[in-house]
């Protein structure tokens, strides 16, 4: 294939705010540097910014060769046109064999409006990535992880999106060199804006970036039970989260609902408490590393894709757990 | 103002996925066939617009003969007129050509704003809508959860990690819907009856103009990986499981 031949490199585009990278990032550059090293082929990091000179370096702890770097206040807050429009030029202009980009809330959109800019197919939220003949074979949860899809690109880059939190992140040394590009922005061309940014104050990390998530259901009976969860997970420094019927009814918010209609997660450690393991639910955290189900009803399904389970009640359960927990990390 | 609100039809949540044993797809036998959970808070959007506003709905959906009642479905929600995109060579077709067909079927029309979910269950690629806001060259917003128009601008709200923000564009462009954004109606039983007259213009691909070249295919569609058989602590007092578990935590599982 004529442009297959042309097409080369493993290429990632970096996640950062305001001048501090999403652990996404350093994911990503791992993932690049396994596939990079099975084609004999570099890779590029393109890195997007305003004042993010001084960071560039960083991507080669984990493997960059070349970091192409726009600084430019038009990309803070990140916004799909600006960003779509730089990494779009540059793509076409360097031709890489491979783009890769976080399944996170901005590469998200960015590598979705990107399929359009260049023309391409992507593989969304991908777990696995292998080399085939010397193409990219992406592996993807579809039906929300009822079923997995093989994904083969025809066309370049061949794209995929990765899931946060299932690609290690491993150091592997290079100098990367930093490469300065021109993104070709034109103010008059950027139609949307980012008016108010609204952080989050409860210092947790989002449950699709979380390492340990504890999750209740419609067992917890109610959302003043609620507190019990919060503080085994202040204990373990985990993000709480909660299954569909506890959403709906009101107990939680949209933003804690882990499941096929809510987020997709897959953290080291989930701890089921008081949910059945309805399919929906299920799909959305059945890429964990490790499960828990603490649940009274020894027929709950959700024992059935639990690692450890407990057939008991959980509000004696939880309290227990938070002092043995709090016992052993002291 | 008018709207335009696509549509997929999906198997139901709670359906269980069966792969053919060849790995060529799914085995559809038996699925409850459904309005894609993320279009109705689109469809929901478009109809609250439209009341507020006036103006028309018009539903476009890409999909076989069945995806013709979760048309209807929409109509008998309250919109207007319908587009069904249906031929055969769409089978298995990958975002950017569906986009594509999308693009074809809405460039036809008026409209302000677009609606799409911000993915679909099924396939749970999360492109379309991105992909036709290129095609159609007019800005996005994904993944929204609150939608204001004022004049020929429109403000939303879009959640990221850790944040939320409140983004503006200018109109026309696309929306991508999240839940949270509103309660979506159902059909009342005149608006059913009403459905049935509604005008749903079928097409395909010839008729749209475009032909259908997938770049991104899936080889093969495999069962989920099986996980090793869990271990049920047992023990007589709940602090002696919670001992139990917090220790395989820490000593066999080694993630606290």
């Amino acid at each position: 294939m004529e442009e297959s031949k042309m097409a080369k490199g493993v290429w990632i585009v970096a996640e950062q705010r305001y001048g501090a990278y999403r652990k996404i990032s350093f994911e990503l550059v791992s993932a690049a540097r396994k596939l990079a090293d099975q084609l004999g082929e570099e890779v590029g990091a393109i890195l997007l910014g305003s004042g993010i000179e001084g960071i560039a370096g960083e991507l080669g702890k984990y493997g960059a060769d070349k970091v192409y770097i726009a600084d430019n206040a038009l990309f803070e807050p990140y916004t799909t046109d600006a960003h779509a429009t730089a990494v779009a030029k540059l793509v076409k202009e360097q031709n890489p064999s491979i783009l890769l980009l976080g399944s996170s809330a901005q590469g998200k959109d960015l590598s979705a409006s990107l399929v359009g800019k260049l023309a391409t197919g992507m593989a969304t939220d991908c777990v696995d990535l292998k080399i085939v003949d010397g193409k990219l074979l992406s592996v993807r949860p579809m039906y929300a992880g009822k079923c997995y899809g093989e994904v083969a690109v025809s066309s370049f880059p061949q794209m995929a999106s990765l899931r946060p939190n299932v690609f290690p992140a491993i150091e592997n040394p290079k100098t990367a060199e930093v490469i300065k590009f021109e993104p070709g922005l034109d103010p008059s061309q950027l139609k949307t804006k980012v008016l108010e940014v609204q952080k989050d104050t409860s210092g947790k990390a989002d449950l699709t970036e979380a390492n340990i998530i504890v999750s209740g259901g419609r067992g917890m009976k109610g959302p003043e039970n609620y507190v019990i969860l919060e503080e085994l997970a202040d204990v373990l420094g985990a993000t709480v989260g909660a299954s569909r019927a506890a959403v709906d009814a009101g107990w939680r918010p949209q933003k804690d609902q882990v499941g096929q209609t809510g987020k997709v997660v897959s953290p080291n450690l989930y701890i089921a408490c008081g949910i059945s393991g309805a399919i929906q639910h299920l799909a959305g955290m059945g890429s964990s590393k490790y499960i828990v189900a603490i649940n009274k009803d020894p027929d709950a399904p959700i024992f059935a894709r639990a690692d450890y389970g407990i057939v008991d009640d959980l509000f004696k359960i939880v309290p227990e757990l938070t002092k043995e927990v709090k016992k052993l990390l002291a | 103002m008018n709207i335009v609100a696509c549509v997929k039809q999906v198997p139901d949540t709670e359906t269980l996925i069966k792969v053919k044993p060849d790995g060529s797809g799914i085995d559809e036998t038996g699925i409850k066939w459904v309005m894609n959970p993320y279009d109705e808070y689109g469809v929901e959007e478009a109809l609250k617009l439209k009341e507020k506003f006036g103006g028309d709905v018009t539903i476009v959906s890409l999909g076989p003969a069945r995806a013709l009642e979760t048309v209807r479905t929409a109509l008998a929600m309250g919109a207007d007129k319908a587009i069904h995109i249906n031929d055969p060579a769409f089978e298995g077709a990958d975002a950017y050509n569906i986009a594509a067909a999308l693009a074809a079927a809405i460039k036809g029309i008026p409209y302000d704003i677009i609606f799409c979910g911000q993915r679909a269950i099924d396939d749970d690629a999360g492109q379309v809508g991105s992909v036709l806001a290129e095609f159609l060259s007019i800005p996005q917003i994904t993944i929204v959860t609150k939608v204001d128009v004022e004049g020929a601008s429109i403000k939303v709200v879009r959640p990221i990690e850790g944040a939320q923000l409140l983004i503006e564009s200018s109109l026309p462009c696309v929306v991508t819907t999240q839940k949270g954004l509103n309660e979506p109606r159902y059909a009342s039983l005149p608006g059913i009856m009403k459905a049935k007259k509604k005008p749903v213009d079928v097409k395909d691909a010839a008729g749209l103009g475009i032909t259908v070249a997938p770049k991104a295919k899936i080889a093969k569609t495999l069962p989920p990986p099986a996980r090793p058989p869990g271990k049920i602590i047992c023990g007589e007092e709940p602090a002696e499981k919670a001992r139990e578990l917090a220790k395989l935590l820490r000593e066999e599982a080694k993630v606290i």
